[in-house]
């Protein structure tokens, strides 16, 4: 199967400064993709700057396309046409997402008009619909309303509508759910599901909650200071996670069921951009740390299991454990290639 | 033993405005909340947006005055906001926010912040607070030499520290918590609530967590209450409100949750619309809402009643329907 | 609505009389009409007799409630120098004021924004920082300063338009120039402000990941939502379409209501500064109430929000 969207060596800087140090990311057609990471770790950055959405400030380069379509350095008219037609964005913060000036009738007809050509009284039709299809009630008498009579999760819905406009072959969820309440994240996360199923859709999940990561996705793809850490399918990487980072979050996590206690926390920070560790970025917060990961930044290898990780020590196989006091892998020397 | 807190039949009304040229209509934020909280005890309040839980947490330190009812502290009544006697009692009673950044004067080292309320309360001599802020900043975690530092030269995990070593300075016997770890990372967050997981063991303070995280709630908390629309819906010891809540918003609460390894399908996903605290529907606030819903929830409130010992849940089916588990 | 309306109308109200109050107790406090207008070497009893006949003899708030009482009938009272009623001889200056301050603000408008809305698109470029310099320097030379600079150069030195005086269009040009730069110093640098808190604002973000070209995110995203706070200081440059040529009317001798502010009050005109003084403040109420009326249609967050 062919990828719908490559990305390779992907690097971003904002005002000198590396936020993105090299990814590669592939998205097939239809799969459900996961980015999970903390705050700052680049999930966001990486589709926003595939996208071309990133402010003047930050220099992007590497390779994005999208099928036979080179997205990156593509010229401004062209990623307007992919933007919101093959690949389309919802964020996070859906009040403050739409415009709060113009009617959300009239949003979702700007987006009708770009990518199908509907006007007038088809794109009224059509986008009736599809607030139909998110489950907006009442979609007639509330399309002249405006975004702040509606609630968050109401906003969601129709910045999924509007996401929908141009039936994308790829959707960009950017912590769709952060920002509303347990119920309403869990309605949300049901619509994007039965969507992406019903439309064959692509989608790239972005969020720091592993759960609802767990819930959507097919694979996912672990990110800490700008690398993806560990990649494999959910059920690899959710039931034995290899990467002491992959599994520190989850220590970190309290449960629902079980014993209550004392949680495990990472210890520390996420460290500073501007100031990186020498070798791996987690090396300073990492209990399996070794001097070689002060030194050396472990490269992203493929194992046997087909997960892809990039540790030197990664936590043992369940079959495995002999190895794991040994570097087993190639890395690099000092310091990053920016 | 009299309670640390005690709120009695507590009733908070905001004249509420829809929008610029709308007539005023009247919003019960709090709807006649009763609660306890003993010395040494977490108390965890949960519910979403619009359940008058934040409300209910600065009614409960006095900062809101309480319209009806009465909170006691101590056995004593509160006295009225802004009193000299109500700021004697800062000193006893303190509260931790959700953004720490807010929190904090930006243009203050975080030692003076930390002793700012040991001024306020003229606690001890000179060499007594200094000594006192750097026991504090150890008890939190924080490291000395991070004493001179400004509050946007520390993560928010570190800012979240110092705004609890500030509460914590003047020995308080009750601490509120809104939200405290709500914008804390993951890895972070961990952190923070094994601080006041063990903050509470060694200083034996009681606490208030407010919180819409089920799942930290359930970590730090021995009781919890579940609000829906300024009312408290169910109450319990954590572990048996998350192992058999009764109360069906509770149930789809916990239901809702997102955890790994456990399927969307198997989930009960509640339909509808967060509850809008100005428009509040007859009977059950949470019957719109409810697949149990009956007339007598469309017409009667119900009360909170017994269902387990120590538990008690305001539904009226709740007693007939003891065994409908959602996960 | 009507609510909205008639308790701005009252607020309204209440400035009026405020402003109307304040001059007139300023105005007695600072002089007496009848030695300025008499002159020094007067015997008392012409004094006291030009008293009586305006009514200065009276207590203050006789004074002060005939004074509200004729001005509620319509009757704004008569100049003391030549007994012209004053609402004439205010209203006979309101054109040439106009054909200053209209001009000027069709200036401000059309340099100021434009200017502050190119600054804020192309941030922390050489053009961006030549506006922000130029903005500042607009707002922070003095009028009068300018006003004479302006003359040196273009009637002294390069002898192409006239240094002061009403007759042709080119009187107007100068004045009215040095009456706007303040002005589209003042919008450049709020329009660019405005601006680029809008362009940081997700929903920007949210049209440009679905498509919208840039120059559409500029035009039907961005410039709605900026307009609100610019239509704050544009109100508050068409209240002072009346008040705003004062010293530049001086420098220039235009005839307008400035330098009628000016002679009557140095002569203690009564009658004629409290008139002017309540054209100022009525137009600088009833803008003030056009901007709130033009904020509910701007944004809709401001509106009555329908029952849903």
């Amino acid at each position: 199967m062919t990828n719908l969207v490559e990305i390779r060596d992907l690097r971003v800087a904002f005002d000198g400064v590396p936020v993105l140090h090299g990814i590669d990311l592939d998205v097939a057609r239809g799969e459900a993709l996961g980015l999970v990471g903390e705050s700052g770790c680049g999930k966001s950055v990486t589709w926003l700057a595939a996208l071309g959405l990133l402010p003047g400030k930050a220099s992007v380069s590497g390779r994005v396309t999208l099928e036979q379509t080179d997205l990156s350095g593509a010229p401004r008219d062209r990623l307007e046409r992919v933007r919101g037609g093959r690949i389309a964005m919802i964020f996070q913060d859906p009040s403050s997402a739409l415009n709060p000036v113009l009617k959300v009738g009239r949003q979702l007809v700007e987006a009708l008009r770009l990518h199908r050509g509907l006007t007038g009284a088809a794109a009224k039709a059509e986008a009736l619909r599809l607030m139909d299809l998110v489950g907006i009630p009442d979609a007639r008498g509330r399309f002249t309303l405006y975004p702040h009579e509606f609630s968050g999760g109401q906003c969601q819905r129709i910045m999924i509508a509007m996401a929908l406009a141009g039936e994308p072959d790829l959707l960009i969820a950017d912590e769709p759910t952060t920002a509303l309440d347990a119920t309403i994240q869990a309605q949300i996360l049901d619509l994007l599901a039965r969507l992406r199923r019903e439309m064959n859709m692509a989608m790239v999940f972005i969020s720091h909650d592993l759960g609802a990561v767990a819930q959507v996705c097919e694979r996912v793809c672990v990110m800490y200071a700008g690398r993806i850490v560990e990649e494999g399918t959910v059920s690899t990487l959710f039931d034995r996670p290899r990467h002491p980072y992959t599994r520190g979050l989850f220590d970190a996590l309290p449960r629902l069921h079980g014993p209550r206690g004392a949680l495990t926390p990472i210890p520390g920070t996420v460290p500073d951009p501007r100031n990186l560790p020498a070798g791996c970025a987690f090396a300073p917060r990492c209990n399996r740390a070794q001097g070689f990961c002060q030194r050396n930044r472990p490269d992203l290898l493929r194992q046997r299991d087909g997960r892809a990780l990039a540790c030197a020590y990664p936590l043992p196989e369940d079959d495995a454990a002999p190895d794991a006091t040994a570097p087993r892998m190639t890395a690099h020397q000092e310091g990053c290639p920016t | 033993m009299t309670a640390l807190l005690e709120a009695r039949d507590l009733v908070r009304v905001y004249q509420g405005r829809k929008g610029l040229f709308g007539a005023a209509a009247p919003v019960r934020a709090v709807d006649g909340i009763s609660l306890t909280v003993n010395a040494g005890e977490t108390l965890g309040i949960v519910g979403e947006s619009g359940s008058g839980k934040s409300t209910l947490g600065r009614m409960l330190l006095g900062v809101d005055p309480a319209q009806g009812g009465q909170v006691l502290f101590k056995g004593q009544p509160m006295p009225a906001a802004a009193t000299p006697e109500w700021r004697a009692l800062r000193a006893d009673m303190q509260m931790v926010y959700q953004d720490p950044l807010a929190a904090l004067d930006r243009r203050l080292t975080i030692a003076a912040q930390i002793r700012e309320p040991l001024e306020i309360h003229r606690t001890g001599t000179a060499a007594d607070r200094t000594a006192r802020v750097a026991q504090l900043m150890e008890s939190v975690g924080l490291r000395a030499d991070q004493a001179d530092r400004y509050p946007h030269e520390l993560s928010g995990g570190q800012r979240q520290r110092v705004v609890i070593a500030r509460a914590l300075a003047t020995s308080p016997d009750l601490l509120v918590c809104d939200e405290p770890v709500s914008a804390l990372d993951v890895s972070i967050q961990a952190q923070v609530v094994n601080l006041l997981r063990d903050l509470q063991a060694r200083e034996g303070l009681g606490m208030v967590f407010i919180s819409h995280d089920l799942k930290v709630v359930r970590n730090l908390c021995d009781r919890v209450a579940v609000m829906y629309l300024g009312r408290i819906v169910e109450e319990g010891p954590s572990e048996r409100l998350f192992a058999d809540p009764q109360h069906p918003y509770t149930r789809a609460l916990i239901s809702s949750v997102p955890e790994p390894g456990r399927a969307l399908d198997s989930r009960v996903i509640l339909q509808g619309e967060p509850p809008n605290p100005a428009r509040r529907p007859r009977g059950c606030a949470f019957h719109p809402r409810c697949s149990l819903a009956t007339d007598v929830c469309r017409d009667q409130v119900p009360q909170l009643a017994r269902v387990a010992p120590g538990q008690t849940a305001a539904c009226h089916h709740c007693p007939v329907t003891p065994d409908v588990r959602a996960a | 609505m009507i609510r909205f309306v008639s308790i701005r109308l009252l607020r309204a109200l209440i400035t009026v009389l405020a402003v109307m109050t304040f001059a007139f107790v300023v105005l007695r406090m600072s002089g007496d009409p009848a030695e300025v207008l008499l002159g020094p070497d007067v015997p008392q009893s012409v004094i006291d007799a030009f008293r009586a006949e305006w009514g200065l003899d009276a207590p203050l708030w006789q004074q002060y409630l005939s004074y509200l009482g004729a001005i509620f009938t319509g009757d704004f009272g008569v100049s003391m120098r030549d007994r012209s009623p004053a609402l004439e001889l205010v209203l006979e200056r309101v054109p040439a004021t106009l054909m200053l301050t209209i001009p000027a603000l069709l200036l401000k408008l059309g340099i100021g924004i434009p200017a502050g809305v190119y600054a804020a698109l192309h941030r922390d470029s050489a053009v961006d920082r030549g506006v922000i310099l130029l903005a500042i320097l607009g707002f922070t030379i003095p009028s009068f300063v300018l006003g004479l600079v302006l003359v040196l150069i273009f009637a002294v030195t390069l002898g192409v338009l006239p240094s002061g005086g009403m007759g042709t269009w080119q009187h107007a040009i100068l004045p009215a120039i040095t009456i706007s730069i303040g002005g589209i110093g003042i919008l450049a640098r709020f329009s660019r402000s405005a601006m680029i808190e809008v362009l940081g604002q997700p929903y920007i973000r949210t049209a440009s990941a679905k498509g919208v070209s840039w120059r559409d995110v500029v035009r039907g995203h961005a410039l709605p939502n900026a307009a609100v706070p610019i239509v704050t200081i544009v109100g508050f440059m068409v209240g002072s379409l009346i008040a705003g040529a004062v010293v530049v009317e001086t420098i220039f001798s235009w005839p307008g209501i400035g330098r009628l502010l000016i002679v009557s009050v140095s002569n203690r005109d009564l009658a004629v500064v409290q008139c002017i003084l309540l054209l100022i403040a009525a137009v600088m109420v009833v803008s003030n109430l056009i901007v709130d009326l033009l904020y509910g249609w701007l944004d809709p967050r401001l509106r009555a929000q329908p029952a849903h």
